[in-house]
């Protein structure tokens, strides 16, 4: 009896310890994540201002503002979205709509959550093989919206198919039941009730494109350019490649800057990713099927 | 005007037949951007091997794997990826270190010992996490981590494997916590509650049944991160010092495939022989994440197919 008893105390005891660690854990993680946004927020802040964000880089990058760059960094997103965006939600609903079950879907599956683990400097490589240099577009804007538009992709598919298949099949088959042909039914009703996950899944995947380097390293981006791009074939700065020039590249750069440049950096993802992210929460529970 | 039966029935079907032509139109731009991935995963492998084939010809695929020393600006140039590789897995060693047992400590509390909203708010730290660019944990790290190894391990630099394996830890934990979550997340209640029934705690429940049951979507989650961590190219290009060395242990310098790739491309020759190496790094480089990958979403798709009833 006193066996059992101080057996079931014993896992008690484990039970509480495990509490312990496994919290602790998480209270790494979360420390690591407040210690890396508390770091950029306190040493970004003073380094932004209205001339700080409007105005070009001066004495060699150690003056000035980062205007240029951020224009660099959205007009690269922009064109990335432009090209993405179609492939990736008719990827989507060919996946959720028109897959049949069999090996090629299989193989399909495999392909986009292969690609979502390919390493970003692997498609640089790529980038830089066939579309600066076999297609000769040169080291240009075009030419990372490709490479970026290639990484994205699987993000933007995976996402549009969940954003797809949460929609009921009441409302597809009342449409077919109505006269609509498939790709009526798929245009009028299913894509316009999936808008919001779409969207939303998008903005996630096109942020984290334009917080990416090592593509654009290698296939446009240019390390100082005091101009803005005036053609898609033209090269361009972007803020994480900025930074990176700034904060290994050029000696004696004022602090404020660097962290300056990191903050609109981070502020631009983060923020449009959790506002994405809320709204998207927002949206699931609004509407309830 | 008056519109006669027969008129009418040859409007419709004249619509009919354009919608079934627009139709057919759209039917096969879906299924021709729903093959893209498999063309793009394909069109990666064939370039990389194309651009690479110089040097294999030339300096030959056995020599680079084999080869213990990397000049490649020096005279006789030498293009060995030994080097490089060692110090990409020990990189990645040090960074499964950290990402294996916190990884999987927080995904077990998150899922299995907190509430609902404490879950809600642990997303959107994870979703946080993973969207900071890699660039910015590079400088995190030269900015923090750099002097903090510097001056407490007494070194003479704090660019080291160990500096670097640790961001790429941190990095990797949004991807290994997630996964993971969702794997405990699938176990079915109906075995925590016989589990429970049989008179076990929480915690004999956890890690006599639910860890087990998700075993195999935890491994999924360490290998994509393990993916991660060695594709992951800025932090350690920023962090490791990059000396292109075979490393003894973790507080010296290395320099990895990736940050090779991304350091020596600006300086190349278009189509040279220096050029074609790069490639060459590339090409195994995507063979191990190629391989880590498809391991991993094996593995996930079957224990998908385990818990569908």
């Amino acid at each position: 009896m006193s066996d059992r008893n101080r057996r079931a105390r014993n896992a008690r005891t484990v039970e509480a310890v495990m509490k312990v660690v496994t919290g602790a854990c998480v209270a790494l993680v979360v420390g690591a994540a407040v210690l890396i946004l508390g770091k950029i927020v306190i040493s970004g802040i003073p380094g932004i201002s209205l001339e700080f964000l409007f105005s070009k880089p001066g004495m060699g990058m150690r003056a000035g503002g980062i205007f240029p760059i951020i224009v660099g960094t959205l007009m690269l997103v922009t064109l990335t979205a432009v090209l993405v965006l179609p492939l990736g939600i008719m990827a989507g609903i060919y996946l959720a709509e028109y897959a049949p079950k069999n090996i090629v879907t299989r193989i399909v599956r495999l392909s986009i959550a292969n690609m979502a683990g390919v390493p970003s400097i692997v498609y640089g490589l790529f980038g830089l093989a066939v579309f600066v240099l076999l297609m000769q577009f040169g080291k240009s804007l075009l030419a990372s919206a490709l490479t970026l538009t290639c990484l994205t992709l699987p993000v933007i598919i995976t996402s549009t198919e969940e954003a797809l298949r949460q929609i009921p099949s009441d409302l597809r088959q009342a449409a077919l039941a109505l006269g609509a042909t498939r790709w009526r039914a798929i245009y009028k009703v299913i894509l316009p009730a999936a808008a919001p996950g779409i969207v939303t899944g998008s903005i996630l995947g096109l942020s984290r494109a334009a917080g990416e380097t090592a593509p654009i390293l290698v296939t446009g981006a240019a390390f100082f350019l005091p101009r803005l791009p005036d053609s898609v074939f033209s090269q361009y700065m972007s803020l994480p490649y900025h930074l990176y020039v700034l904060a290994t590249q050029v000696p004696n750069v004022p602090p404020e800057i660097t962290w300056g440049t990191a903050f609109v950096l981070v502020a631009g993802v983060s923020i449009v990713s959790m506002i994405a992210g809320a709204w998207r929460s927002v949206q699931r529970r609004k509407v309830k099927w | 005007m008056t519109v006669t039966p027969t008129e009418k029935a040859g409007r419709l079907t004249g619509r009919t037949t354009r919608r079934r032509a627009a139709e057919a139109v759209i039917r096969t731009l879906i299924y021709t951007a729903g093959l893209l991935s498999i063309v793009i995963l394909l069109a990666i492998a064939v370039f990389l091997f194309v651009e690479a084939r110089k040097s294999i010809a030339e300096v030959g695929l056995g020599t680079m794997l084999s080869g213990t020393q990397w000049f490649p600006t020096g005279t006789p140039r030498i293009f060995g990826f030994l080097p490089l590789i060692i110090g990409s897995l020990m990189v990645t060693g040090v960074a499964l270190v950290v990402f294996v047992p916190v990884g999987i400590g927080a995904a077990v509390f998150i899922s299995e010992f907190s509430a609902g909203w404490f879950k809600e708010v642990m997303k959107s730290v994870i979703e946080f996490m993973a969207a900071v660019p890699s660039v910015v944990y590079g400088f995190l790290g030269v900015a923090v981590l750099i002097p903090w190894v510097k001056a407490t391990f007494g070194l003479t630099s704090g660019m080291t494997a160990l500096t670097g394996g640790l961001v790429l830890g941190v990095m990797s934990l949004p991807t290994v916590i997630s996964i993971s979550e969702d794997a405990l997340h699938a176990v079915p209640d109906a075995l925590r509650q016989g589990s429970l029934a049989l008179g076990n705690t929480r915690w004999q429940t956890i890690y006599k049944v639910v860890v087990p049951s998700a075993s195999s979507g935890i491994f999924a989650g360490v290998m994509l991160g393990l993916g991660r961590a060695i594709g992951e190219t800025m932090a350690v290009l920023m962090l490791t010092g990059n000396a292109a060395v075979i490393p003894t242990n973790v507080f010296e310098s290395v320099r990895t495939m990736t940050g090779t790739i991304a350091a020596e491309m600006g300086e190349v020759v278009f189509g040279g022989l220096h050029y074609s190496v790069l490639f060459s790094v590339g090409l195994v480089l995507f063979g191990i994440t190629f391989t880590i990958n498809l391991a991993a979403d094996l593995v996930l798709e079957r224990q998908r197919k385990r818990w569908r009833r």
